[in-house]
């Protein structure tokens, strides 16, 4: 009976704050829905959230494409989102998952060009992987600034995030241009496009996303590396006492951040793209970084965060057929969820949260990204 | 006092009527006690921290208030300093009911907290410290310094404080700097200091100081809550006191009445030994020899500035010394955490000089650091990953890179089980754990592996007595074990009791080492303050830079 009772309080003191976060949010949401209703003119609808936010469960949930839709939505938030929580397990904020992604992407499209008409698991191993040392190469240099000179890892992975996008239009208009194409693309890659394996377009890379969930939980939780990551995260002199070496984890773990972030990008565009171009958009990498947070960095809580984003990306063209809703709406729910998480206090007030803490490793990271470095 | 009130307020005299007339209010005589609290009950969720607690301060009088750690001293002082709500029981300032919102609304009824930790701007004078949020105002916009510096000065003199109110608080001692605090009480008017452990930091001439200037402050009229777990400092200064154990008033006693068996019986619940019985030691072969040892501070400069000495199988060696004459910096450069520049360090004749952490731990060194939050814990981590924080790659705890986790739990139930650690179990934070817990997790896992040698940085502070006998009784049979043990430690009583020798280190350098069983504790005291080269008392006041 105590039993079940201390777990579900564990389970409550977990969940409370991406919970309600998750709530407030759709609720923030239905409130904009009714107010916009009213400014085009046809009086507050106040029926008109439900009819939305059925819409996006219908579009996402209950029909087997959604569901397919949902799963390919997720993965790269998936993948890029246990990256970015790898990170706040060691007290790294990487907000390079963008760059990573998309150098990531670039990379296992040009390795797969080359591998153009090899047998496909020859090509795909090789454009995977191209995708994984290019995105890890990304993380490896804000990891080594900082364990050499110090320099912190936000603003050497938002300047990364630059010469990414730049290195992309580079490339694509550049040396990997498809010849004689008059639009800045590569070649499209065939042999290393990832075989279907569910409905349109349920690719390998969804598999590839789900395996890697237990592996990193594995890792962090289960070994002597992730024991060293986690003490570096929660106490690096604790750990330098121990006779970690904190430096080489940083230098570590930002690859291992990027190699996953990239591992997304070429698991995103070989599976549904098959070819990169100069203008080729996405958020994936920023939105990781709420998936990673909702999830407490903990890979087995980052899934079902990677899902939920997933879900609401995938039901998002629905809503806007059915209630008129823009899909937009799905972009700001998500902006908010993030605003609750990171002001979490503000939720422990007002719900009076007693014993409710926030993941450490992650806030604690948020908290002394700025400036605190070195002050204890 | 508001900012429009530039009066001069002449020093109290010593016989200063006690308490604040308030004319007309019934039974609120002279007579009624500075503080009563009547039934002061605080539940936090799973534990009554006060359970209907009685205490009554009266005027002029210095109570001791006495408990082990966790007994609910703090949290009671928290509802008198209206940082908590009591669930129930009355607080009556003179006889008067109040209700306590705040600490703003604390410091305006009179009563005033000095923390361990001084909450002081170094870079400001001591007058700029004193008037910091009570600033005397020339006009809307211009500080009246001049002024404040006055009355101050006369505050200062009428006591005997001998502070400078331009002097810069950086640059004081931390004894001065606590009188700093005290003065800042004083300024705004207390008439109830609480005092929480205020000898945590001093040397024993400081106390010596700061108890006569209490003793001074209870005869104008001040009432003074004085928290320790001393038992020798409560005897000697307390008019009465109080001792609490588990949230609840176990009895109350005079000094002349009682002694340090009794009261550490009554605050501990059994019979407690408070001196080791250390018995003899059979010190061995030289098992750590530093010569030449020269290390820098994280600003570079030299702080540990040619240090020699030996350590021998079966010794303790006490390092006596007040903080921050680079004792900190040998320790870390002794265990791998910071490179000397030059010297060598030999363990069993093997050179380990500028080896690191991991490689000095493995030959065989076990260190309990000063501060175990920051260095010896990961506080949010549950206690098993704590107890293997130094080992857990090395087999039985992990088969290559795979944690074993059974392992971990068996050596985890053995390591509680040993040393006594009271924890629910070994899969919540370490956070939770009470600070003697939280400290019997390091020893154990530093203790419980064949060392050779054993450095113990202040291992018992902030402790309760009875997490202190532990862990004395555990560091006896270490030496007799054979392990030679370097005691550092800020608690002069602690090295005096424990050390086969003493060393006294000064200014970065070994100063004095003595017989540890014949030594003097004002002979070492002395030494600590002054170094043995300038004679008296006038050269100890400024020795802290």
């Amino acid at each position: 009976m105590s039993r079940v009772d201390s777990a579900l309080r564990r389970a409550w003191e977990l969940l409370a704050i991406p919970v309600l976060a998750i709530f407030l949010a759709f609720l923030v949401g239905a409130v904009v829905i009714v107010l916009s209703s009213g400014l085009v003119g046809k009086g507050f609808d106040l029926g008109l959230p439900l009819t939305a936010y059925a819409a996006l469960i219908q579009g996402s949930l209950l029909t087997p494409t959604g569901i397919v839709e949902t799963f390919v939505q997720a993965t790269p938030l998936l993948l890029a989102g246990l990256g970015v929580g790898l990170g706040f397990k060691a007290g790294l904020f990487n907000i390079g998952a963008q760059g990573q992604f998309l150098l990531g992407a670039v990379g296992a499209i040009w390795v797969g060009t080359v591998f153009e008409g090899a047998p496909a698991v020859v090509a795909i191993s090789a454009a995977l992987l191209a995708g994984m040392v290019v995105g890890g190469a990304v993380g490896f240099v804000p990891g080594l600034l900082k364990a050499t000179s110090g320099a912190h890892e936000v603003v050497t992975t938002i300047m990364m995030n630059y010469i990414a996008l730049a290195a992309l239009s580079w490339l694509v208009t550049g040396p990997l241009k498809l010849p004689g194409s008059p639009q800045p693309v590569t070649a499209s890659v065939t042999s290393a496009a990832l075989p279907i394996l569910v409905g349109r377009d349920g690719h390998l890379g969804i598999l590839i996303g789900l395996v890697a969930v237990p592996l990193l939980w594995f890792l962090l939780y289960r070994t002597t590396r992730g024991f060293e990551i986690r003490t570096v995260g929660a106490n690096p002199d604790a750990a330098r006492y121990a006779g970690m070496r904190p430096r080489l984890v940083t230098v570590v773990v930002m690859t291992l951040s990027g190699l996953l972030a990239g591992l997304a990008g070429a698991g995103n565009v070989l599976g549904l793209n098959h070819q990169m171009t100069a203008t080729f958009s996405t958020t994936v990498g920023f939105d990781s970084i709420t998936v990673a947070l909702l999830g407490r960095s903990n890979p087995w809580g980052i899934l079902p965060a990677a899902l939920l984003f997933g879900a609401m990306r995938a039901g998002a063209g629905l809503m806007q057929i059915q209630a008129g809703v823009p899909a937009e709406l799905v972009d700001f729910v998500q902006a908010v969820i993030l605003l609750f998480l990171v002001a979490n206090s503000v939720l422990r007030r007002l719900f009076r949260l007693r014993g409710v803490t926030a993941e450490l490793g992650t806030t604690e990271t948020l908290s002394r990204s700025y400036g605190s470095e070195g002050v204890h | 006092m508001n900012a429009s009130d530039a009066t001069p307020r002449p020093a109290p005299p010593p016989q200063a009527a006690p308490g604040p007339p308030s004319p007309g209010t019934g039974p609120t005589a002279a007579d009624a006690p500075a503080l009563e609290m009547r039934g002061i009950t605080k539940r936090y969720p799973g534990v009554v921290a006060n359970d209907h607690i009685d205490l009554d301060v009266r005027h002029g009088e210095i109570h001791a208030l006495l408990g082990e750690n966790g007994a609910g001293k703090t949290t009671l002082m928290n509802v008198l300093y209206g940082l908590a709500q009591p669930d129930e029981g009355q607080i009556l300032l003179d006889g008067q009911p109040v209700r306590i919102a705040s600490p703003a609304d604390a410091i305006r009824r009179g009563i005033s907290m000095v923390h361990q930790h001084f909450m002081l701007v170094p870079v400001f004078s001591v007058a700029e410290n004193i008037v910091l949020g009570e600033e005397t105002m020339a006009n809307p916009v211009f500080l009246d310094l001049p002024e404040a510096e006055r009355r101050i000065r006369a505050l200062s003199e009428g006591f005997g404080f001998d502070l400078d109110p331009e002097a810069k608080v950086g640059q004081l001692s931390v004894g001065q700097q606590q009188r700093v605090e005290i003065l800042k009480a004083l300024y705004r008017d207390a008439r109830l200091l609480v005092l929480d452990e205020p000898t945590a930091v001093l040397t024993p001439q400081e106390t010596e100081e700061i108890f006569v200037l209490l003793k001074r402050l209870a005869a104008g009229g001040h009432s003074i809550i004085f928290i320790s777990h001393k038992l020798y400092e409560v005897l000697e200064i307390a008019d009465r006191i109080t001792v609490i154990r588990r949230g609840k008033v176990v009895g109350h006693r005079v000094p002349a009445e009682t002694d340090e068996d009794d009261l550490a019986e009554l605050m501990v619940g059994r019979e407690v030994q408070l001196t080791v019985d250390r018995g003899t030691s059979h010190p061995g072969e030289p098992t750590l020899e530093v010569r030449g040892l020269r290390v820098k501070d994280d600003r570079g400069s030299e702080v540990v500035r040619g240090v020699d000495f030996e350590i021998r199988a079966g010794e303790i060696l006490g390092l006596a010394g007040v903080a921050g004459n680079g004792q900190d910096e040998m320790v870390e450069a002794l265990v791998g955490l910071r490179s000397p520049t030059a010297g060598t360090v030999t363990l069993g004749g093997r050179d380990i000089t500028r080896h690191n952490v991991r490689s000095i731990n493995e030959a065989g060194v076990g260190y309990v650091p000063a501060d175990r939050h920051r260095f010896g814990l990961v506080l949010p981590f549950p206690v098993s990953d704590n107890l293997v924080l130094t080992d857990y790659y090395r087999r039985p705890y992990a088969r290559g890179i795979v944690q074993d986790e059974a392992a971990i739990d068996h050596a985890c139930e053995v390591c509680i089980e040993d040393y006594d650690i009271r924890t629910p179990s070994a899969d919540v934070p370490t956070r939770t754990l009470s600070g003697g817990n939280q400290q019997k997790v390091v020893v154990a896992r530093e203790f419980r592996r064949d060392l050779q040698l054993l450095v113990l940085d202040q291992p018992t502070r902030g402790l309760d007595v009875g997490s202190i006998e532990f862990i004395h009784k555990q560091v006896i049979a270490k030496r007799d074990a054979g392990t030679a043990v370097l005691l550092v430690s800020a608690e002069l009583d602690e090295i005096l009791e424990m050390s086969d020798r003493i060393a006294v280190m000064y200014r970065g350098q070994l100063v004095a080492v003595l017989d540890g069983r014949t030594a003097d504790k004002n002979q070492v005291g002395l030494l600590m303050a002054t170094g043995g080269h300038a004679a008296g008392p006038a050269a100890s006041s400024g020795a802290v830079a």
